[in-house]
């Protein structure tokens, strides 16, 4: 049975709709992340099941129990906030019993429960200290404990780490998965950030102008977009969208790539593509990720459809773990992941592997998947 | 704070610093004369400012006139000095500020914490009506304060100052409650803090920068205040800016300038140690009062 | 309720919900509900009063229609009112806007002492107008003042009476004004000066530009904001200037230095012409808001919420 649900969901300020139905559900001890791009609802969503947010339409239910009417403080949650919202003229120690204080918990039990999150934390030598006395990553820490200290049915995070430098973003962010496998509390947690949403969830779901794009594992997400819009939002550097056309040769469809002053690439699809058969002689979106499109040394060996084609090269970058190439395609830049030692240089042709089984196809006029 | 504006004039030459410094001190000078005039005079005795030099330091120095002023200067017609008045003003305007600085803090929080449809024609109407001139309500508030019995009374002046004062007071915290991060609140909800916990335990805590900026810009604008004074006051409430004014321009009897002076100190007293001891707040108050928004 | 961004969900469970929710109007209402009586109403009552025949007490039996309006706009003392105040009103924001201005950009150039120079142009904004009406009536008084001091060291030939001139009394009455709040305005612009993004200045000096044109061409047009809060604090200002006029002159010599504010107060409470007080008052109230209105209107238009 699944442990919070919302229910087609709807949410307007005046005639400005944030929310046009949203429909989720996660089971108990799962990691829900909503991602998308700033304005598509996400934060909206998170804060209307805090109850922060007044509902227009639908239903919230946490435990089987509707939560909609309930204030936030009734509703067994907790939640980290994007700039902490540590209160600051508190110290540490007072800002995580504030909640405790107010529901009148007596002193000894409120020492005690700060001090068991505190030690969980590392954030014992802190806890005299007024919030601005700490550096981002501790208010952080504070915050976390502040939501861990109620021991809620669920944990709301929005954006938690945005404000934090590069490295520490990651070092917390394998904290939270740290914590969530410990814990096992339910999470829902709001980002932009898709390698957060990938490296943390075990659903996720994907907004954009209020309506849910896509809500699945990772791998499904990463793998199997649904649309356009899913392709290129999840995935970094994301994924090549190349305007294409399906055509036909002696053994079968192929997809055709249109190149500057050169005849087009064509790359056979063999048999798989019964799904592709309507669009044969017509434009599609051709989808390949920067690691499916790689040197032939590097292709992927158990996949079943690679096949090769010559490329020029304009651009190389190399990131050190890997060397991207990009090369044009259909009038655009396609970027390539090779193996950090590869050897290419601009301005020279080079073979690029096509790994076939990891491409997908979307409907330019409907920007959805269509095999 | 180093500005490259002026590593380039520094570099302008000595002339060009010499003139700027003396402009600065000519302004200085124009700034301080009248204070150095009412101080050196308030301390002659009366003959020595007929026939010597309004300029000059005083040859005998004497605080009569200031005593005078205080305790005995004929105003109205009474020989009784600014001393009740004084405390008039204190009377009237300890309450009135403390009034309209907590209701203006309320009206703040609720305006950009608590916000509702509506909200901005609200503030928007409490905002105009510090612009008003007053003369437009003088004649009904004078009514209001005889219905209510309240008319030529210390508790009359508060409810006036108060409620003129309002909107600057909501103004004041409306701007610097819209910088309070909203999260905070978010969170302290979360944690089950009702509407007044938020308020006392959260907001007001933070508040002390624009409570003495309030608190100043109120202080300053009610014992400062003339025309509601000299509108609804009566024996045993006139505040002190009337009693030197009736002080000043009484027509009766010989001009004695030095209690005069005396007793403008006197009257600025009060705001002008506000000011020295919290200038940087007094300026604050002012900005905040002039650049809107 | 429902576009509360803040307030819980509307379908209340309990009283005391209930109450948690109403209870920011409940704050907020006796404020407004005072200001709406006191300020709102209070106009409407003069708005009333100006077209009736009120006289030493209002008197809302006789309706005269617009007669108190054509009255005050044909009575001399109203015109010499209107006049000194268009006088008084563009002389006080010209030259404190020039000398706010020219202090501000002194004291910008690294002034040594500027923490003591500051102070000093500020303090005259926290006194009373009276008692700065008190100083300079006294100070400008040929009898005692600054023309008696002049004839004591030896300049028997000074004179300065404008005090008592029908002629001059008005400019009187601006210098103790601009003296009480060109510090204020010189603040004002001294903020905005020190605002200016500083990468901006280092930009237009690389380009070679000289301190004059880096003011005249970057830091000054970037301060148009400085500018019309600064006119239109200092236009309202004196609109309703009224204390200081009544500390210095009480509109003397004769009714030289009349203005529309101690227009309403004399014909009102003195020669008990409660009507046309009234319709003063009116006019004075449209000229500020034909000021404040737009203003404000931009001011909280440009970043709502």
């Amino acid at each position: 049975m699944p442990f919070l649900e919302i229910d087609n969901l709807q949410k307007s300020f005046g005639a400005t709709k944030i929310l046009k139905g949203v429909s989720l559900e996660i089971e108990e001890g799962g990691f829900l992340v909503l991602v998308g791009p700033s304005g598509c609802g996400k934060s909206t969503l998170l804060n209307t099941i805090a109850g922060l947010e007044p509902v227009t339409g639908g239903e919230i239910r946490i435990a089987g129990k509707r939560v909609n009417d309930l204030h936030p403080s009734k509703r067994d949650i907790a939640m980290v906030f994007q700039s902490y919202a540590l209160y600051p003229n508190m110290t540490v120690g007072q800002n995580i019993a504030f909640g405790m204080e107010i529901r009148g918990v007596p002193k000894p039990e409120r020492d005690k429960a700060i001090a068991d999150v505190a030690g969980l934390l590392q954030i014992d030598h802190l806890l005299d200290r007024k919030p601005s006395q700490l550096s981002g990553g501790q208010r952080q820490r504070v915050a976390m404990g502040r939501a861990l200290v109620r021991k809620p049915q669920v944990f709301l995070f929005d954006e938690p780490l945005s404000n934090l430098d590069a490295k520490l973003r990651i070092d917390m962010r394998t904290e939270i998965k740290r914590l969530h496998q410990r814990m096992g509390t339910t999470i829902v947690y709001v980002t932009h950030d898709q390698i957060e949403a990938m490296t943390l969830a075990t659903r996720i779901a994907v907004l954009k102008d209020g309506t849910l794009q896509q809500y699945g594992t990772p791998a499904e997400i990463y793998n199997n977009p649904t649309n356009i819009f899913v392709a290129d939002f999840m995935g970094s550097p994301a994924m090549n969208l190349i305007p294409a056309t399906i055509g036909i040769n002696g053994k079968g469809a192929t997809v055709e790539l249109a190149r500057d002053g050169e005849k087009p690439i064509s790359l056979p699809l063999g048999k798989a593509s019964d799904a592709l058969s309507p669009y044969r002689g017509k434009p599609v979106t051709f989808g390949i990720r920067p690691e499916a499109l790689t040197d032939p040394d590097s292709a992927d060996r158990d996949a079943t459809a690679v096949a090769t084609a010559d490329c020029h090269i304009e651009v190389v970058e190399p990131a050190g773990s890997d060397t991207f190439a990009v090369t044009n395609l259909g009038g655009k830049g396609v970027v390539a992941r090779l193996r950090a030692d590869a050897h290419v240089q601009p301005g020279t042709v080079a073979p690029l592997a096509f790994n076939l089984t990891k491409a997908v196809f979307f409907d330019p006029a409907t920007e959805m998947r269509i095999a | 704070m180093s500005r490259p504006s002026a590593d380039v004039a520094t570099r302008n030459g000595v002339f060009a610093r010499a003139f700027i410094y003396a402009v600065l001190i000519l302004f200085v000078v124009y700034y301080l004369l009248p204070l150095y005039v009412m101080l050196v005079n308030s301390l002659k005795p009366l003959d020595e400012i007929r026939k010597g030099n309004m300029l000059a330091l005083p040859h005998v120095w004497t605080i009569a006139p200031w005593l005078e002023a205080w305790s005995t200067a004929q105003i109205g017609v009474q020989p009784i000095g600014l001393k009740p008045y004084f405390l008039n003003s204190i009377m009237m305007v300890v309450p009135a500020v403390a009034i309209s600085t907590l209701l203006g803090a309320l009206n703040g929080y609720v305006l950009t914490k608590w916000r509702f449809r509506g909200d901005n024609v609200v503030f928007g109407m409490m905002l105009l009506a510090c612009f008003i001139p007053f003369q437009i309500v003088l004649i009904p508030a004078a009514r209001i304060l005889g219905l209510l019995g309240l008319a030529g009374s210390v508790p009359g002046l508060i409810l006036i100052h108060t409620v003129y004062g309002l909107g600057f007071t909501t103004l004041f915290f409306r701007n610097y409650y819209e910088a309070f991060p909203t999260e905070l609140i978010r969170a302290a909800q979360i944690d089950g803090a009702s509407f007044f916990q938020i308020f006392r335990r959260i907001l007001l805590p933070s508040s002390g920068p624009i409570i003495v900026v309030t608190v100043i810009w109120q202080f300053t604008n009610i014992w400062n205040d003339f025309l509601f004074g000299s509108s609804f006051s009566s024996f045993d409430s006139i505040p002190i800016t009337v009693a030197l004014n009736n002080l000043v321009n009484s027509s009766t009897g010989v001009k004695a300038y030095n209690v005069h002076f005396a007793g403008a100190i006197l009257a600025a007293l009060p705001t002008l140690i506000v000011y020295i001891v919290s200038g940087r707040y007094f300026v604050r108050g002012l900005m905040a009062g002039a650049v809107k928004g | 309720m429902a576009d509360a961004t803040m307030t819980a969900p509307g379908a209340v469970t309990t009283a005391k919900t209930t109450l948690q929710d109403l209870l920011p109007k409940i704050v907020l209402a006796p404020s407004f509900a005072i200001i709406l009586v006191f300020v709102y109403g209070f106009i409407i009552f003069t708005g009333f009063l100006s077209f009736s025949g009120s006289k030493l007490l209002p008197d809302f039996s006789t309706w005269v229609g617009f007669e108190n309006y054509v009255r005050l706009f044909r009575h001399p003392n109203w015109i010499v009112s209107l006049q000194n105040l268009a006088i008084f009103s563009v002389l006080y924001i010209v030259i404190c806007s020039v000398i706010g201005l020219g202090l501000a950009i002194l004291l910008d150039q690294k002034i040594r002492g500027e923490g003591f120079l500051r102070p000093i142009y500020l303090y005259p904004m926290a006194l009373s107008f009276i008692v700065t009406g008190v100083a300079w009536k006294w100070f400008l008084d040929p009898g005692i003042g600054l023309e008696h001091a002049m004839h004591q060291i030896g300049w028997e030939s000074f004179s300065f009476r404008w005090i008592k001139d029908r002629d001059f009394a008005i400019y009187t009455i601006v210098i103790a004004a601009i003296w009480q709040s060109s510090g204020f305005v010189m603040a004002m612009f001294l903020a905005g000066l020190r605002g200016v993004d500083n990468e901006i200045i280092k930009a237009a000096q690389i380009d070679g530009a000289s301190t004059f044109m880096i003011y005249r061409r970057i830091i000054i047009p970037l301060m148009r904001p400085v500018f019309l809060s600064a006119f239109v604090v200092l236009a309202h200002l004196a609109i309703k200037s009224y204390d200081l006029v009544v500390a210095m002159t009480d509109g003397g010599p004769g009714t030289s230095t009349w203005t529309p504010a101690l227009f309403m107060t004399k014909f009102t409470f003195g020669r008990n012409e409660m009507g046309m007080g009234a319709a003063s008052a009116m006019v004075m109230m449209m000229m500020i808001f034909a000021i404040i209105v737009p203003y404000l209107y931009s001011e909280l238009g440009g970043h709502k919420k």
